[in-house]
């Protein structure tokens, strides 16, 4: 693969840094939408966080990457050996999966195996997209341009984290737990409601105005474009510090307290905004405990929510499409309210 | 906006040049949108872009309607029954690496086709999920969107034209014209070798973003492009650094196509203290700080810049950040969709079902050794026993379901009229609605008529955002051309539904027509011509809703109303949502349930 722009190289886009990251510390906050203006550096972002994550542990041989240590959740390949012995494990790349434009269903969630089938008459099943995103990320690029079927598909998928495969006489059903990366331009057609909630975080990207900024911008990709390996070479440091911020957040994570008093806060901010449904609290609380662990606080308090609140809230606001003010005015006007100024 | 024709041989000249950078760099600069109908001048550029590329550069065309198999790669079936395994095919961008695609009719280019072509720009490689295969195949090329629009509206895709370098536009280069000189292809191949030792300064980066800047260029892609193509520039002058001359010629040619926006040379009148107007005048204390190396960049990109032009950039000047003209995605889009996959089942192709080569290939798969084995026993010569043996029985074909969409045209009367009274009530009740079709992914169009004629400030789309900007956009005032503005509301409904989708009329007016088809003020004449537009609407078939807007229903409304056999809705008082209901009601009086297509 071909050396990808550096994460820490990126300038500014703090929000959707903040929001990859904490996708990254935390993967059962459910997926980071990223909306915004062309040329933002949406995609770039993304592979670049893929080339950022430390390496996980995954049992050999199995098509899926099933965890070694865990004994729920597993492939119908581990399961029955997993009682017997420890299975043999190795390091391999956190999986982000590119969804293009234009796969086809039985690509994404796999099908009958064409090869084996016509040259040996055998069934198999041959794992599709799905799979191979299993315990990683999903990015689909232009998602507001994906195709219904498909859509539903993820939907489907997404909940329940397991891919049920009934085609071709085929009965499969594995594992597809994953974080889904979505991004897009609103210019291009809305996103569908029920898509956009599963999404748990949901950032909005522009194009720097100042021109400090924009000449860094530039400049830095500039000199990535005419020497990437050197480019990598000098940031290399940066993304090694980060990659253990991101390591050592994650350990601290669980020990990270919600005291009652900031779950309260949470649930008052969500009744102000008057978001749908309790997952907007579940995602404000997590998010705002993975910013405690990313910068080691042992609590979650107010300064946290006020720092992941837009990206939790802003997609789940009882929407009228029309209103003047956008969301994220809204959000940062009940965050006012209820955290003071 | 046609340049005046004594421009035309520095726009050869231009377009020449921009040939020759294309051909140093067509990695780098991505390529050229190229705005002309076919002609000598097209023939005549192409040709010369193709001359000036080495020799083992390959030159691909891509047809309009390509599918994604071609494009992007997919099974090849010929081998694939031959061989009797799944055998992949390249697609057209993977055939093209190293060289340039050629995109015919670009601005019909689907927005999904874009979507591909710039996904395969950017990461440099084309991926592949489908058919059971999945390919991940490197490929670099570059771009010519041939593009043979005629308005404003037509053009490609505005993710691909942020992407490409070059927007050249030859439809005022005459044949008369065609003579500049160019440079050889052994030229080319030097620059080419000489390309990646350029270095561009640090000043001259400076330089392009400042002057991006003042243009109102929002997309960070322009000035990176900008670079690329100084430092082509720079490499076919035989320079080792980016030189003034270089940043110049960038500026003209990639920076000023995209201005949408003159830089200020004095501070704008003093106005009450706004946030745009704030940002103004930082732009304006940036160019006044410019040094001089900025100046020379920005004067060069000001120059090329068509006086016309200018005049129109200023007249929108306050929505400088976004092009208005970008993604016509729900059209395009919808054009290209046949309805939703709802499966396969068994049944052979025909009467336009479509075979499903994969699913049928699979069908026929568990049976292959027996198949053969069976042929081996009947046949007397043995058969090559890899061929698959494909039976009547294995075909699958898929199915679609069609949901019928529905496009809600909104003819809004902007007329002085109207204006004095309803246009801010008439524009409440036109956003609740745009909610509601937001709710039932309906798509809308917006056609405003005042003063001589009807405009379509939207074509039909499902963005909200564009929607609702075009509303807030609107002007009031002048007389009321009823006649035209039902006409284009009749061509308009007609252009979507030969799209397959349902087209409903909402006309917001009070009826009073006073401006004539030829653009006469009899208001007699003016009248008739409303009433005869009405009946010619009723004749189409088309389903109409008309909202009297006046301040007491009035009977002008309602017998044009009868004459179009719409439902008349007074709105006497403020009452938008009423206005929702109604709608809502009609549109779903018409909406048929889903439509499986065989």
């Amino acid at each position: 693969m071909a050396t990808v722009f550096p994460f820490s190289a990126i300038v500014g886009q703090d929000e959707m840094k903040l929001a990859l990251l904490i996708a990254a510390v935390d993967p059962t906050i459910g997926g980071v939408l990223v909306f915004g203006d062309r040329g933002t550096g949406k995609s770039t972002a993304v592979r670049a966080m893929a080339a950022l994550l430390p390496r996980m542990r995954a049992v050999v041989h199995c098509p899926y990457g099933c965890e070694p240590e865990s004994v729920a959740g597993l492939c119908g390949v581990c399961q029955p050996t997993r009682k017997s012995e420890a299975p043999k494990s190795r390091l391999v790349p956190v999986p982000v999966v590119d969804l293009p434009l234009g796969a086809t269903e039985d690509r994404v969630v796999g099908a009958l195996d064409l090869e084996r089938a016509l040259t040996r008459g055998e069934k198999a099943f041959e794992p599709g997209l799905l799979a191979r995103a299993h315990r990683g990320f999903l990015y689909i690029d232009e998602v507001n341009l994906l195709e219904d079927h498909l859509v539903d598909l993820l939907l489907d998928v997404a909940a329940s984290g397991e891919n049920v495969v009934e085609r071709e006489g085929l009965s499969v059903r594995h594992p597809a737990r994953f974080v889904l990366i979505g991004s897009g331009n609103p210019e291009e057609g809305e996103l569908r409601p029920q898509l956009l909630d599963r999404f748990g975080m949901s950032v909005e990207v522009k194009t720097p105005e100042d021109i400090a900024t924009r000449i860094e911008v530039v400049r830095r990709r500039d000199a990535f474009e005419g020497d990437p390996e050197g480019f990598a070479e000098a940031w290399k440091k940066e993304e090694q510090k980060l990659r253990r911020r991101i390591v050592a957040a994650r350990k601290r994570l669980p020990a990270v307290a919600v005291p009652d008093s900031a779950m309260e806060r949470a649930a008052q901010l969500c009744i102000g905004l008057g978001t749908d449904g309790l997952r907007g609290e579940l995602t404000l609380v997590r998010a705002a405990r993975a910013v405690a662990a990313i910068d080691n606080h042992k609590e979650v308090g107010d300064a946290h929510f006020r720092r992941v609140a837009p990206s939790a809230l802003r997609h789940r606001l009882r929407r009228n499409p029309l209103d003047d003010a956008g969301s994220t005015v809204r959000v940062e006007r009940g965050i006012a309210e209820v955290f003071g100024p | 906006m046609t340049p005046s024709a004594a421009a035309a041989p520095a726009l050869w000249e231009d377009a020449v040049l921009a040939a020759s950078l294309l051909a140093v760099d067509p990695l780098g600069t991505a390529g050229v949108s190229l705005r002309a109908c076919p002609g000598p001048a097209r023939d005549r550029w192409l040709t010369l872009v193709r001359a000036l590329l080495p020799e083992s550069a390959p030159v691909r065309r891509i047809p309009l309607h390509i599918g994604d198999g071609r494009l992007l790669g997919g099974l090849d079936l010929a081998a694939t029954l031959r061989a009797g395994r799944p055998v992949a095919e390249r697609g057209i961008l993977v055939d093209a690496d190293g060289g340039v695609v050629v995109l015919a009719m670009a601005e019909r280019l689907a927005q999904s086709t874009a979507a591909r072509l710039t996904a395969a720009l950017d990461t440099g490689e084309v991926v592949v999920e489908r058919d059971g295969l999945a390919l991940r195949t490197p490929t670099r090329f570059g771009v010519v969107a041939l593009d043979e629009g005629l308005t404003e509206d037509e053009k490609p895709p505005a993710a691909l034209l942020d992407r490409l370098a070059f927007h050249l536009d030859l439809s005022a280069v005459a044949v008369r014209d065609l003579d500049a000189p160019v440079s050889s292809r052994a030229d080319i191949g030097a620059a080419r070798d000489r390309l990646a030792a350029v270095v561009a300064g640090e000043d001259g980066v400076a330089a392009l973003c400042t002057a991006a800047m003042a243009l109102g260029i929002a997309s960070i892609r322009a000035p990176m492009l900008a670079l690329r193509v100084a430092r082509a520039a720079a490499a076919l002058e035989a320079r080792g650094a980016v030189a003034e001359s270089d940043l110049a010629l960038a500026a003209r040619l990639v920076l000023a196509p995209r201005a949408t926006q003159l830089p200020a040379p004095e501070p704008p009148e003093p106005e009450a203290p706004e946030p745009p107007d704030q940002e103004d005048r930082s732009d304006d204390e940036g160019a006044d700080q410019q040094d001089p190396l900025e100046e020379v960049v920005l004067d060069a990109a000001q120059a090329a810049i068509p006086p016309g032009l200018l005049a129109q950039l200023q007249l929108a000047g306050r929505d400088r950040t976004r092009n208005a003209a970008a993604g016509r995605a729900g059209a395009v889009q919808h054009a290209m969709r046949r309805g939703r996959p709802a499966g396969v089942r068994r049944g052979e192709p025909r009467a336009g079902a479509r075979l499903n080569v994969v699913e049928t290939l699979r069908a026929a798969a568990p049976w292959q050794p027996l198949r053969r084995s069976a042929a081996r026993g009947e046949a007397a010569q043995d058969r090559p026993s890899t061929r698959v043996e494909v039976h009547r029985e294995d075909f699958r074909v898929t199915r679609y379901r069609h949901r019928s969409q529905t496009t809600s045209i909104f003819v809004v009367d902007a007329s002085g009229s109207t204006a004095l009274h309803r246009l801010a009530e008439a524009k409440g009740a036109v956003e609740l609605l745009l909610a509601d079709c937001y709710v039932r992914r309906d798509q809308v169009a917006l056609l405003a008529f005042r003063g001589r004629t009807a405009e379509l400030l939207l074509p039909p789309t499902r963005s909200l955002v564009r929607a609702k900007r075009s509303l807030a956009g609107l002007p009031g005032g002048g007389a009321t051309p009823l006649a035209t503005a039902i006409h284009a509301a009749v061509d308009l409904a007609d252009a979507v539904r030969r799209r397959g989708e349902t087209p409903v009329a909402v006309l917001l007016t009070d009826g009073t027509a006073n401006v004539a088809l030829d653009g006469g003020t009899q208001r007699a004449q003016a009248e008739e011509e409303a009433l005869a537009a009405a009946r010619a609407l009723r004749a189409s078939g088309l389903t109409a809703l008309l909202i009297d807007t006046s301040p007491r229903p009035r009977p002008a409304a309602h017998k044009l109303a009868m004459e179009m056999d719409a439902v008349y809705l007074p709105l006497p008082h403020a009452d938008p949502a009423a206005v929702s209901d109604a709608v809502r009601a009609t549109a779903d009086a018409t909406r048929p349930a889903a439509v499986p297509v065989p």
